[in-house]
């Protein structure tokens, strides 16, 4: 299988504090990657560099074969790349069909057109979206009124709207119920298994990461400490001294499950 | 060396009289984050108070001092009771009511001044014991300046002490930074806020008492400090007290040495320096990033077409509004003519501020660039009619393009505070540039064509003219354009992230906006005849949020209801003795009754009337 993505020693420090020191991974096609690691280990970091946020120090990033590192975020979007953000960051003045809407409307290149009626445009292909993520029923309701959790499925729906390659999901769980957490990533899992796009996730839910990851990259204070199934992190020591000091926790939890 | 010397002295005493009713605003500001336009009616009412309250003691030493500080707490109380009536009922509304709102509330003070002291400019006595000049380097220098420069510093220091060693003083500063964490840990807002009120109104106050013996004391005192005022804020940083200090002793300062260069800067000069902080630093030089915002907002509903029944009243109204010049005598007409600019201008607003969000209160920048663009264009081109028609918005679109591209790299009170700045620059080019624009006497001889100089012909050109862009606007915010516009003032970074240029973007919202305020300005320009200075300056700006606001923010329709309203009451009011007075209290009572302004009033009474019946 290719390579979607090949991240090659990226580096970045805040002053003094080494945030992310030297990490390396690929992501091939179809996959479904978790990053994990407590808190203050680099996740959001190293999010922030694959998006355009942060420019690192160091390293590359190529998505496909086009360098990422550099370019703004809008333009990383257009090359390829959506996103859900840990707060969800919707369009609250408009309907949920509108919000998809506006991600076709700018992938079509149509965000100057003065004089078309933009509730009229794309309405098939984002009906198409809010059925992927199940809020066809929604489409007309206003996006201020609903669940966080619609909200979360609505955020994937826009990320997916440009048929992206690569889709990044900042700990896309945050702040839901934990019922609500499997069923979001069952359903990120089935978009990926339908094809086209490959998720890369930071999460500090470790149910929803066994439950779904293909594989987990473990992040402690900006480094790579390990990479590998559910399986083979749940049993890593070097894993389990990070998260508990040498407990294990993780047994635990998949005794429950 | 000397003079240089005395000038630098001049410009220390005005700093400390302008740092005074500069923090009374940051502290106000910070605490309640009210944008209080009233601030300048304070001062203006605390040297009324001191004039009076001096000259009856005049003459001892005491006396003075005892008057100057007897003012100051008056209006201090004078505060509380407008925070307790007025600005209480309105912390949660969005900061345009605010502005309008205090605005309503210097209206009313412009006229009880002028009812209680009359319109005659009143000159003070001297301070008794400071009242001869002292040579510093061999120039006379006025003993009360020296007063002055030493009275800056003083309050500064008893404010530094006030906030740093009481425990009021640690909670406004806690309140500064966030006041829902100062509510939750359980302390009483209100209360806060009204000793917060009443200090930043006493400092006001003292501010005004204090120029008794300098300048005669007059009813435009209000507004001339009011600018800067503002301005010393805004580079200060926005709650900043020491931040103000600073920025009151640069502007003072550079302004005492830069009129003598070049003395007609003296209108623009704060504003430039203030534009230029900010582009720097766009929170002022103390500021921090996040003590702009105001109070969180309802989001608004989806936007939604008219339906048949709303599009036929329309369709009908128009027809009425277009056929009337049939049936009505010319100045009708006359009077139509201005309803429809001022609803261009008002519809051109809110494209600004209710679609994009950015909230403006230097809009009639635009428009009277707009209105000069095509006065100059007949005058020194020799341009017809049409074309000098099409001459101006196309000038409004270019000043847009211009000092909207510095606007839109702020946001909130800071963006509405570089619109002002940019509109009282130009403002104070034109009043200025006399040989260009003729300065105060405006440029006359300004009419429509031949063919089009009846007073019914021209209604039909600006019937065209202004419906025709009122329509293109509508038709703007409904499109991908303008939904997008829309959805970066809910969320920057949803924008950003569906691959849109936020910046690009709102920039072209702010040249659209200004184009057709300039389409206004033009028609405006051709109906009268001439333009004037007044066509740039702050109190159309303000006429314009107020139409936005009588008309209610969050509807499309909003503006068309309170420009027509505004214009028809305007007209109505301005006919009667202490019109301001009235106006006042009517722009209070829309703020206070009815927040959501005439069209969120109606829906809510549609929307009651449908839910009683089902």
């Amino acid at each position: 299988m290719t390579n979607v993505l090949e991240v090659r020693n990226l580096s970045k420090s805040f002053g003094g504090v080494q945030a992310v020191k030297d990490v390396n991974f690929d992501l091939k096609e179809g996959e479904f990657l978790a990053l994990i690691g407590p808190n203050g280990a680099g996740k959001t970091t190293c999010f922030n560099m694959l998006n355009g946020y942060l420019k690192p120090n160091t390293g590359s990033v190529s998505l496909r074969g086009q360098a990422l590192i550099g370019h703004p975020p809008r333009k990383i979007w257009r090359m390829g790349v959506g996103r859900t953000f840990q707060i969800t960051a919707t369009f609250l003045s408009m309907t949920v069909v509108e919000n998809v809407q506006m991600a076709l409307i700018s992938y079509h290149r149509r965000v100057f057109d003065l004089f078309s009626r933009a509730t009229r445009m794309y309405v098939d292909e984002a009906m198409a979206l809010l059925e992927l993520v199940s809020m066809q029923d929604q489409a007309g309701r206003a996006c201020s009124e609903l669940a966080y959790g619609d909200l979360k499925r609505l955020e994937l729906a826009i990320a997916l709207a440009h048929e992206p390659a690569l889709l990044l999901m900042d700990e896309p769980t945050a702040g839901m119920a934990p019922s609500e957490r499997l069923a979001l990533m069952a359903l990120t899992a089935e978009i990926v298994a339908k094809g086209g796009v490959s998720v890369v996730f930071t999460e500090h839910d470790m149910d929803v990461v066994f439950a779904h990851a293909h594989r987990i990259l473990v992040l402690n204070r900006g480094e790579l400490i390990a990479e590998g199934t559910g399986s083979e992190i749940r049993t890593n020591p070097l894993v389990q001294e990070v998260y508990l000091g040498g407990g294990s926790v993780f047994e635990a939890e998949s005794a429950h499950a | 060396m000397g003079f240089y010397f005395a000038q630098l002295l001049t410009g220390l005493a005005n700093a400390s009289s302008l740092f005074l009713i500069a923090s009374g605003l940051s502290i106000i500001f910070g605490v309640t984050r009210i944008v209080n336009f009233a601030h300048g009616s304070f001062y203006m009412v605390g040297a009324y108070l001191a004039y009076t309250l001096v000259t009856h003691w005049s003459g001892s030493v005491l006396g003075f001092w005892v008057s100057v500080i007897l003012a100051a707490m008056i209006v201090g109380v004078i505060g509380l009771i407008i925070e307790l009536t007025i600005l209480r009922r309105i912390y949660h509304a969005p900061e345009l009511f605010q502005l309008v709102a205090t605005f309503g509330v210097v209206l009313i003070f412009q006229d009880g001044t002028l009812a209680i002291w009359g319109a005659e400019d009143l000159l003070g006595p001297r301070a008794p014991g400071l009242d001869s000049a002292v040579r510093i380097m061999g120039e006379p220098i006025p003993e009360y300046d020296l007063a002055l420069i030493a009275i800056g510093p003083v309050v500064l220091l008893a404010i530094w002490l006030l906030f740093h060693k009481t425990r009021w003083g640690v909670l406004v500063r806690a309140a500064t930074q966030d006041r829902e964490m100062v509510g939750a840990l359980g302390v009483n807002q209100a209360w806060l806020f009204s000793a917060a009120f009443v200090l930043g109104s006493f400092l006001a106050g003292l501010g005004g008492a204090l120029q008794i013996p300098r300048e005669a004391v007059s009813l435009q005192m209000d507004l001339s400090i009011i600018g800067e005022a503002f301005v010393v804020v805004v580079i200060g940083g926005m709650g900043s007290v020491s931040g103000a200090f600073v920025a009151a002793v640069l502007i003072s300062v550079l302004n005492a040495f830069a009129i003598l260069i070049f003395p007609q800067i003296s209108i623009v000069l704060p504003f430039v320096i203030m534009a230029i902080v900010l582009i720097f630093r766009p929170h002022g030089l103390f500021g921090k990033p996040g003590s702009e915002k105001g109070a969180p907002e309802e989001p608004d509903q989806p936007l939604a077409l008219m339906d048949q029944k709303s599009a036929m009243v329309l369709m009908a109204a128009l027809l009425v509004l277009a056929l009337s010049p049939l049936f009505t005598a010319d100045f009708t007409s006359v009077l139509m003519v201005d309803v429809m600019v001022a609803t261009l201008f008002a519809v051109s607003l809110h494209f600004m501020m209710g679609v994009g969000g950015m909230v403006s209160f230097g809009h009639a920048a635009y428009f009277g660039v707009g209105a000069y663009g095509a006065a100059m264009a007949v005058k020194f081109l020799g341009l017809g009619m049409i074309s000098a028609m099409l001459f101006g918005p196309v000038c409004a679109a270019i000043a847009a393009l211009f000092f909207g591209w510095f606007c839109v790299r702020l946001s909130g009170v800071y963006l509405a505070m570089l619109t002002l700045a940019a509109a009282q620059i130009l403002w104070g080019v034109t009043f200025q540039w006399q040989e260009f624009t003729g300065g105060d006497d405006g440029i006359l001889g300004v009419w429509p064509a031949k063919w089009a100089s009846s007073d019914k012909v021209y209604f039909y050109i600006a019937f065209v003219l202004c419906i025709g862009g009122i329509w293109a606007l509508r038709r703007v915010a409904f499109s991908p354009f303008g939904y997008i516009l829309r959805g970066i003032r809910d969320s920057q970074t949803r924008a950003e992230s569906i691959g849109i240029d936020t910046r690009f973007h709102q920039w072209m919202g702010f040249v659209l906006a200004g184009g057709f305020a300039g389409l206004a300005g033009v028609v405006f320009a051709f109906s009268k005849g001439s333009v004037f200075p007044d066509s740039l300056g702050i109190a159309l700006s303000i006429d314009g949020l107020i139409m936005v606001l009588l008309g209610g923010i969050h509807a499309l329709a909003g503006p068309i209801l309170g420009a027509g309203a505004f214009v028809l009451i305007e007209d109505w009011v301005t006919r009667l003795d202490y019109w301001r007075f009235i106006f006042g209290a009517i722009i209070l009572i829309v703020v206070l009754v009815a927040p959501d302004g005439i069209a969120g009033g109606v829906q809510r009474l549609l929307r009651g009337l449908k839910g009683g019946r089902a």
